[in-house]
């Protein structure tokens, strides 16, 4: 019993000799929550090179001050469930800073469980920064504090998307083809929306969701496709998904063009290869060939440690808004630094200024509508996974045209 | 009067012919590519009574080893050399594994082919990483084979579908024409008789186990590149082998030959097939809005299914014919 007590007063000690020493130079722990194994892997090992190389960075150019920053790596397979243990798994080990951005099922799971977290832990809570998951909802009806997302939601990606489909006057019948999940369903629910609105003489030939991960041959989907006679498919797949549905799709010889969400993502450039050029558009926050592109040393440093392509200026953004929240709150505590973090402006890898909007935490940035085209050496300069093709932007849109109403209700705490 | 013109934006005849054309060689050859897959594990069933958990383990095998072999010397030396290296190794586990196994009952068979698959994902895994290797199809397969209309028909699947006419074939003659066919045959209904008359049914049985696990690791070895090489293909195709086995009988060769070829054509038609029960009530002359309870579930078409369709005849076949559609015993 006496000892007990001794060990009680022991660690009050000791805890409060690590407080103290918060305010001097910390290790902020990022944990990482993605998939490392299974179909989406490839894309959570590219999130977590990321990381690492802006961690690096940030540690050596001193971005949070004194602050050093530490990743730690779980794997959720992309799993809901499983995202949810490894947030637990993360809070006993005392980690306050998560991120997460593969997979939207995953990632509701993860706002839902870090608001519980935040209300029954108070002077523990955390804060979770989401690069990449993109359903509307997270920065709508179930907005949260806590949550920041440094992407676009797909709603905005799709406004971009559909703009590039309204100008192309040969497109009379669409097919849309999506993972069965919070995201695809958003996705094809958007599309239908926003064609409705301005493009009401195209034809929706198709809507099909197929279960996320387990298709492992698209040919019978592609000739599904080809039978429709669409001209374009609409697409929010990722990962191996996308890599295999444009496998089948050039082996069948399909003519369609492809608006993709996600085409310069691990896995994708390698199965266009040059059959995808002038076919295959995307939507992106970010390509290497913008004019004047200031972010070449990231770009290519990435290439040169990992021989990979980087492309998730969305982890750019994270580190940029929490190293710029740290400093502007003078602590690592992430109540004020959440605070710090509404509203703040900063200059993103693209070379654009960048809001993290107060009402609702969805970052307001410009967005490009890019084309899979062939390397020239001057216009288009960077390819993908070695191809020869890269992305070439044909259209901008300003962060104020793609600002869209939220319904978001944010409930602050006492500050 | 009634003028019959068709519409000018509706697809021509000969566009349904090249679709349904094209979606049945699809359904053919991803059918036999189950084949390869399930014949295997339903000789293994037949023989020896175990059922293998780790069949799929030995396809991943296949391809994983295939994408090794092929990466140093060709994909040819790896067509023949992974399915006997695999096969070697099945043989190595039925004889250092099962058979120590065996007298402790079926119970700790299963056990065990079920703790090896584990083992295997993880040695994959450790060895290989955990996300998909490349593994291209080899230069003298790339391409179409021919064009049915507009749609070209790739090469690689017209030779997954040799190989397992070949496979097929030549099992059928080993197991009918050849002196150890008949030594397998017997012992599959009269065990003692062929140990009495000398026969070294332990030895029959690894050879049955070895030569099952090298037939999986053939499909794998076609299979790995035609889709995808990565440490989840085996839990990927581990439960349809064994619907595709229920569904043809236990331990019936020719059953497992229908069963494949029946899902793999079903399920690709499925996909196709955007015919809902919402349809089905609304031409009954029903009316039915979002309100109505079960939207949901009525809105659900026959292609968001095609992925658990086989399931489905699974649990119809147990219900109402319980030893499979060509199967001798019960289940």
């Amino acid at each position: 019993m006496k000892f007990q007590q001794r060990m009680v007063v022991f660690c009050l000690v000791a805890s409060g000799a690590l407080i103290s020493s918060a305010s001097f130079a910390d290790t902020i722990k990022i944990a990482l929550i993605d998939p490392m194994s299974g179909p989406m892997g490839g894309v959570g090992q590219n999130f977590q090179r990321t990381w690492e190389l802006h961690i690096a960075q940030a540690n050596e150019q001193k971005w949070a001050g004194d602050h050093n920053f530490e990743l730690v790596m779980f794997d959720n397979k992309g799993s809901p469930q499983e995202t949810l243990t490894h947030f637990k798994a993360a809070t006993d080990q005392g980690i306050r800073y998560v991120v997460q951005g593969a997979g939207s099922g995953a990632a509701l799971a993860l706002e839902d469980a870090v608001n519980k977290h935040n209300e029954r832990n108070p002077g523990k809570e955390v804060v979770y920064l989401n690069h990449s998951a993109v359903d509307p909802d997270m920065t709508n009806a179930k907005c949260s504090f806590w949550h920041f997302r440094t992407d676009a939601h797909s709603d905005m990606k799709l406004l971009a998307l559909v703009d590039a489909i309204e100008k192309n006057k040969k497109i009379k019948k669409i097919f849309i083809i999506g993972q069965n999940y919070a995201f695809g369903q958003q996705v094809s629910k958007g599309a239908k929306e926003l064609l409705k609105q301005k493009r009401p003489d195209i034809e929706v030939v198709g809507d099909e969701l197929h279960p996320m991960g387990q298709v492992k041959d698209f040919a019978p989907y592609v000739a599904k496709i080809k039978g429709t006679g669409a001209q374009a498919v609409i697409t929010g797949n990722w990962g191996a998904d996308l890599a295999l549905l444009i496998k089948a799709a050039k082996e069948a010889n399909l003519k369609a063009d492809f608006y993709t969400f996600y085409a310069g993502v691990t896995g994708a450039p390698s199965s266009m290869g040059a059959a995808g050029a002038g076919r295959v558009k995307g939507v992106s926050y970010y390509t290497p060939n913008i004019v004047k592109f200031p972010g070449h040393e990231v770009v290519e440093a990435f290439k040169k440690k990992y021989n990979d392509d980087y492309y998730v200026m969305g982890i750019t953004n994270s580190i940029t808004l929490l190293s710029q929240g740290i400093k502007e709150a003078k602590s690592t505590d992430p109540v004020k630094v959440a605070f710090a973090m509404e509203g703040a402006k900063f200059k993103n890898l693209a070379g654009e200024m960048a809001e993290m909007r107060k009402s609702d935490h969805q970052l307001q940035q410009p967005l490009f509508v890019t084309s899979w085209t062939k390397v020239d050496g001057k216009k288009i300069k960077y390819d993908q996974e070695n191809q020869g093709h890269g992305w070439k932007v044909e259209a901008r849109f300003s962060a104020e045209s793609l600002a869209m109403p939220t319904s978001c209700e944010m409930k602050r705490p006492a500050q | 009067m009634r003028l019959s013109r068709p519409h000018f934006s509706s697809p021509s005849w000969s566009f349904h012919l090249e679709f349904t054309l094209i979606t049945l060689l699809n359904g053919l050859s991803y059918g036999l590519l189950l084949f390869m897959l399930s014949s295997g594990l339903t000789l293994i069933f037949s023989l020896m009574g175990v059922l293998n958990f780790a069949h799929a383990s030995f396809y991943m095998l296949g391809a994983y080893f295939a994408c090794a072999i092929s990466s140093k010397i060709g994909f040819w030396p790896a067509l023949v050399s992974a399915p006997i290296l695999v096969g070697t190794l099945g043989a190595l586990v039925e004889h250092y594994g099962l058979r120590v196994t065996h007298k402790y009952g079926h119970v700790a068979e299963l056990l065990f082919t079920f703790g090896l698959s584990s083992v295997v994902i993880e040695f994959v895994q450790v060895i290989w990483g955990k996300t998909a290797v490349p593994y291209p199809i080899p230069p003298s397969l790339d391409g179409p084979l021919f064009t049915l209309y507009t749609t070209p028909f790739s090469m690689y699947r017209a030779f997954i579908m040799g190989v397992a006419v070949f496979m097929l074939v030549a099992i059928y003659l080993l197991l009918t024409r050849t002196r150890i066919g008949l030594v397998i045959q017997a012992a599959l209904t009269h065990p003692d008789s062929v140990e009495s008359l000398g026969h070294n049914l332990p030895r029959v049985f690894m050879h049955v186990f070895g030569g099952g696990c090298a037939l999986a690791a053939l499909a794998g070895v076609v299979g790995g590149n035609a889709f995808v090489t990565e440490p989840g293909m085996a839990a990927s195709v581990g439960n349809i082998i064994f619907v595709v086995v229920v569904i043809g009988g236990m331990g019936s060769l020719a059953g497992a030959f229908i069963a494949s070829l029946a899902i793999g054509i079903i399920q690709t038609f499925a996909v196709a097939a955007d015919f809902s029960l919402l349809d089905g009530v609304t031409k009954l002359g029903m009316v039915v809005t979002p309100q109505t309870l079960g939207y949901t579930a009525l809105k659900i078409s026959v292609s968001q299914v095609a992925p658990v369709l086989p399931y489905f005849f699974l649990v119809i076949i147990l219900i109402f014919r319980p030893k499979g559609l060509l199967g001798i015993r019960e289940a």
